[in-house]
């Protein structure tokens, strides 16, 4: 689990930063033949760093290349005796890493994602020493594999719709591609055990079948490790949902531990109906230890397990409380919560921040298993929705999460697919927007101005 | 019960280890089952070796070894058979979830009879491969060996000529595992002591636990220091919990730390705090840059934080007596456990594994936790270990375990430990029911106590698997009528809690680079606010 979020690193950063080797920028370099996962892993692993805190950006130089050479015509730009082409991709290469300088050094990135196919010792060497130059870490990600089922897969999920191939058909586009990696193999140089002994890298083998780490320098190289060991390509779908209606949602009350109420009860039986509609093989359902998740599950009549750290973000001192009453007791501290509500805390109590540190073993959970169904509460969905769907720290502790609803998210192709299914089952709403005055100074009116109604 | 099947994650895990002799097997094993352990997940190592001085009581020389030694082939083969029997016997009839089968297992024809075995009675097989040929890393290794039983009558070059021929015995009929044809398999290969690592097919949760975690250890000499922070203002009223700051003599103890380091000389000291003012003001006393970990905040006390153990028994009279029956999975109303603790210290434990010279300035429970895992204390010991105030306990890694020195800086504290009491407790009850929940991935089998004392249920651990529906609403029943008594009193509680909060918030904070983003923009704002 990372202990310190960004900003607070970044506060001692200032003082400390020559003293503490873990401040320096981690560039992470992707290595490997066209259609391998380099920019799957690039994006998957980008969306889990910032989730967990660490702010990090991916460069794709094809994206580069594209924006320089307006239009695509065929695979001879990446003939290796095409001195034009190799020209252009060079240019493109020093201008992605440019803009990883900057990055790093003057807009706070703590790590950039440098994905290409860097297939050649001599591309590397370069990276490696533009790294020194600017006193950046270096820790190579390759992904090897020669599966032709699971090469054709990539092709066909994102290839295809790349901006390369919008004119062509599925035929030509495979054949064209096909011929462009082609054009790699020869000069393709893996990273050899004996060669690249003092390199820090993990070469990824066959999907994850086999890895080989090497030389892994600091705890962030580690974490990218054990992360990339646990995500796998398996389709699959994960499902997201609150607990029943609670005596304390009627009642517009936050926190605390209450029992469903009839229409809560109501959408327990009408989940267990829809998990059997949905016809899922070896389903695992994860409930948080309070009681009205805990209820909701009981009421699929299957096994499941329960996660304190699912349990829903602590309230402090203002457990229990309708809004109005923490206007009235705490007009300040509800000020300031609308202000960040990211990393507000309560007093006593945890922020949103403090959630997505203890939700992370639950991420990584997540992304080890198949199917599985998540009964948890309002803010513990929002930062796992966030980690699906990429949201950021600001839009995080808005994202709708309506009772009776389910969210069944699919990994499809870079992303996520969602699909919201509401269960029919009438309930309170419990989502409070942030309201136009934050100032501490306003009036309590325009505080409960976004207030949901309840009883 | 009758979900068992369904959940893979349930089957026991035998964990191989290979590799020639001094190549850090038995250190390898002895660390990952001290941490698995410590996790919540049962696990003994078995080592052959150790079947072996019982089988033949004195150990004559390196000649044993040598692979046309009939009778000694005999003899190990049988050591290595009467050793998977306890494997068995422990982990189907003792309730284990991992044993560690700690033997060199360097021929493919070993491995597959251990596979065959693991096949026969649903065992998952882990091999975990220890290859080094860095001479230097070897002859440490090898001096380590030397301590062992069978080198006692000798000197030490005489133990190192015989140790050398051993590892000779093994390396014509090597077989290291294969990337090709051992494809199958599920293991690690450690390459050079850390340098490097092959991992191969890892298929479940705690495979890829036990991965991360050997990828993370190290054999860099390094030192760990835990302390308390100084003597705080509820220290001194018998208090628990609570965020208050230090006494005079607590910030004496900033000072003395401060010097001690000094003195220790220490190359690259990381230091670590709690995010609780007591433990920063400790730290700040040390004038050099520290982080601040939010889980190395203290055990959350729940309803009873900030009370005094006098008015513990007072208000709450059953939860105290449940306390001192199962200090270890007892957990406060609306707080924590130790159970909970070891949880959420995981992260800092593995970080102190990755890391070299750190002081940690904590708290007396989440010290307990983390020097339960260094010295490898039962959950019975861990909640009573002493930790007390203005003292340095330096941990050392040495051999097998881990050094202590307790160094007390002699600055006077009050004693916040509580020992066990003695007395027996009973208690009637009108309702009794007795509960077993088997735990998925922790898995711990806890049988509530004696059927004449009722236990309160709890949901004790991180995953669970309740089985019983009928118990369940039992528990639900007879849980509301308690909750509801407790949240009377909370709420009485709360009053007073808020009042301390806002207290709290007039009193000087501890500004400068380590506060809180969210810290700052509450304390000298709403100073500001109040003001005008």
């Amino acid at each position: 689990m990372m202990r310190g979020c960004s900003s607070r690193t970044k506060i001692a950063q200032n003082q400390d930063r020559a003293v503490c080797m873990t401040n320096c920028p981690t560039l992470i370099v992707t290595v490997g033949l066209p259609a391998r996962g380099k920019t799957y892993i690039s994006k998957k692993l980008t969306r889990y760093l910032n989730w967990i805190g660490v702010p990090t950006r991916e460069f794709n130089v094809g994206q580069y290349r594209r924006e320089c050479v307006k239009i695509y015509k065929s695979f001879e730009f990446f003939r290796p005796d095409n001195e034009e082409g190799l020209k252009i991709r060079r240019q493109c290469a020093s201008a992605a890493l440019n803009d990883v300088r900057q990055y790093l050094t003057e807009e706070g990135g703590q790590v950039a994602v440098f994905d290409a196919t860097n297939t050649t010792r001599e591309r590397r060497e370069t990276i490696i020493q533009f790294a020194e130059q600017n006193g950046f870490k270096v820790f190579f990600v390759e992904s090897v594999c020669e599966d032709p089922d699971v090469i054709q897969e990539n092709i066909v999920q994102v290839k295809l719709g790349s901006p390369d191939y919008t004119n062509c058909n599925t035929e030509e586009a495979v054949e064209d591609f096909m011929k462009r990696i082609k054009c790699y193999e020869n000069s393709y140089e893996t990273l050899d055990e004996v060669l690249d002994r003092d390199l820090s890298y993990i070469k990824i083998m066959d999907v994850g079948q086999r890895y080989l780490v090497n030389r892994v320098l600091d705890h962030i190289q580690s974490r990218i490790v054990y992360y990339l060991m646990n995500i796998h390509i398996t389709p699959r779908s994960i499902y997201l949902c609150r607990h029943g209606e609670s005596e304390l949602n009627v009642n517009g009350r936050i926190g605390g531990d209450s029992g469903l109420t009839p229409r809560g009860k109501e959408f327990g039986k009408k989940l267990s109906q829809f998990i059997l509609e949905q016809g899922i093989s070896d389903l695992k359902v994860w409930t948080s230890q309070m009681k009205r998740t805990i209820q909701t599950a009981e009421a699929l009549n299957v096994p499941y397990e329960q996660w304190k750290v699912l349990n829903e973000i602590d309230a402090g001192v203002c457990e229990e409380m309708m809004y109005e009453e923490i206007q009235d007791h705490y007009p300040l501290e509800f000020a300031l919560r609308d202000q960040d509500k990211y990393r507000y805390r309560y007093p006593k109590g945890e922020s949103y921040e403090d959630l997505v540190q203890r939700l992370e073993p639950v991420i990584m959970e997540l992304e080890r298993q198949e199917n599985v169904l998540v009964v948890c509460h309002q803010a513990v969905m929002r930062c796992l929705l966030a980690y699906f769907l990429d949201k950021t720290a600001e839009e995080l502790p808005y994202l709708k999460c309506p009772l009776h609803t389910v969210l069944k998210l699919t990994p499809v192709a870079y992303g996520c697919k969602v699909e919201s299914i509401s269960l029919n089952v009438d309930a309170v709403d419990t989502h409070r927007e942030r309201p136009e005055n934050v100032d501490v100074s306003r009036m309590s009116e325009e505080a409960l101005l976004t207030v949901p109604a309840h009883q």
